[in-house]
């Protein structure tokens, strides 16, 4: 009996290692079934706190005894009062802290590779919203890729690792999520960059990131090179890390490809994308290990937690790879798309520098999954 | 809009809004109207989806200066 409190980094454990977990959501409805904490193993139960006022007693029957049980709402304040009642009629459960919003802004830093000399690719696993960072280090110093708002788990890790940020990059201007990477830039003096298409109506000084750039961290020469690979945004550039990595931003996923609709140029932007991905990826190396911006469904994670395939193997399997027919393609991007992201014109105007809402703000904006891709 | 009762619950944290209005409304009789008062942006959708699961009718809402008001008709 007693309840306890379960943090959003116990709970992406149970969903890199596929333990099974009871969760009780009590949110509304509609939040319930427009996002929810995924795992393979787990079991659900939404009913809303505000049906269980009065007590618990009618639920009981509904949550089995011998499973670990997760009480989960939006914030904390309902799932701690859930889980008392349920104490009280003698069940042993946790509740999540921080609620959703904590969910939604965990990052589990997962190494996902070597590169020569001693250097590391680090993958941040933003498990409940799908979006995926990355830190390339060596030899103590780092380049920081589309970094998410909340810039201290970076500083932080950079710290711990001891190692320094000069580069940041964004690989288009999102419009799922808020960046961090202009305000990691001016707290560590980095260099931000962006690829000038995107930034035609940003307000303030960045560095215009080109397809054919080659930057250098680390006496070593850890070379990043862009390549340029427009259709999710017109500006979209790619990054090959080390000649080893494709990091494919928002062109390229897993199990799907970029929409080239949120910035409303879905018609325009059809062919762009199309080159992208079946001309300029084409004459690159299958042997690159292709680590993308996103991922949508909790199969795309690997058994340690990590998003990463071989390119070769996308061009096998990737649907949105292997669709010869140009019609039937564009028809794949611009026709019975899922919902945009939410707020995502209001995302835009924020990393364009137009607006600057307050945390609780951008919190909410974010709320819901990353729905950047076609499948 | 004759309104029978106004509740303050600005400053509290869900899941108290709800609480709070739950008793109020509780306090009234059928076809009186409460008017309710928060400051937590998620009382928006839970106070809309709990009036409908209650049988009552959440008859207008508004936002000033981060102040969402909320008139419920109590079925």
């Amino acid at each position: 009996m007693g309840i306890r409190e379960m943090t959003s980094k116990e709970v992406t454990q149970k969903v890199i290692n596929q333990e099974e977990l009871f969760i009780l959501d009590v949110r509304n409805e509609d939040d319930f079934r427009d996002w929810k904490i995924e795992g393979e193993n787990f079991d659900y139960l939404n009913i809303p706190y505000f049906d269980l006022l009065d007590g618990v007693e009618g639920i009981v029957n509904q949550i089995p005894l011998d499973k670990e049980i997760l009480v989960v709402c939006a914030k904390e304040g309902s799932s701690v009062m859930v889980a008392e009642m349920l104490s009280e009629v003698g069940l042993t459960v946790a509740y999540l802290k921080g609620g959703m919003k904590a969910w939604s802004e965990y990052l589990e830093p997962i190494k996902v590779g070597e590169i020569k000399d001693g250097g590391e690719i680090y993958q941040f696993v933003r498990i409940g919203k799908g979006c995926l960072s990355y830190m390339v280090v060596s030899n103590g110093e780092a380049a920081l890729i589309d970094a998410t708002r909340m810039t201290d788990v970076y500083t932080e890790f950079a710290e711990q690792i001891g190692t320094t940020i000069k580069h940041v990059f964004d690989t288009h201007l999102h419009a799922d999520h808020i960046s961090g990477g202009r305000e990691i830039a001016e707290k560590t003096n980095a260099t931000y960059w962006l690829p000038p298409k995107d930034a035609t109506e940003v307000t303030f000084e960045y560095q215009p990131l080109e397809g054919g750039t080659d930057v250098t961290i680390g006496n070593t020469t850890i070379n990043i090179h862009g390549i340029y690979s427009p259709g999710h945004t017109i500006g979209s550039t790619s990054f090959v890390v080390d000649e080893k990595f494709l990091l494919s931003g928002d062109i390229l996923f897993i199990d799907s490809i970029g929409r080239p609709d949120l910035a409303g140029m879905a018609g325009d932007w059809v062919a762009d994308l199309r080159e992208s991905l079946y001309t300029r990826y084409r004459q690159l190396s299958e042997e690159l290990v292709v680590l993308p911006a996103h991922f949508m469904l909790i199969e795309e994670l690997n058994e340690d937690g990590s998003v990463s395939a071989k390119l070769g193997t996308l061009f096998a399997e990737n649907h949105g790879l292997n669709v010869e027919d140009e019609n039937e393609f564009k028809k794949l991007v611009t026709e019975n798309l899922p919902p945009q992201p939410n707020a995502y014109q209001e995302i835009r105007e924020t990393n364009m520098g137009k607006i600057s809402p307050d945390v609780d703000k951008q919190r909410e904006m974010e709320i819901g999954p990353n729905r950047c891709a076609v499948r | 809009m004759n309104i029978a009762k106004v509740l303050d619950a600005k400053g509290l944290a869900c899941p108290m809004p709800i609480v709070k209005t739950k008793k109020a409304i509780n306090e009234l009789e059928a076809g009186e109207v409460l008017e309710i008062h928060a400051t937590d942006k998620g009382a928006k959708n839970d106070l809309a989806a709990w009036a409908k699961s209650g049988g009552h009718e959440l008859l207008k809402d508004s936002e000033e200066d981060g102040v969402l008001k909320f008139w419920i008709k109590k079925g």
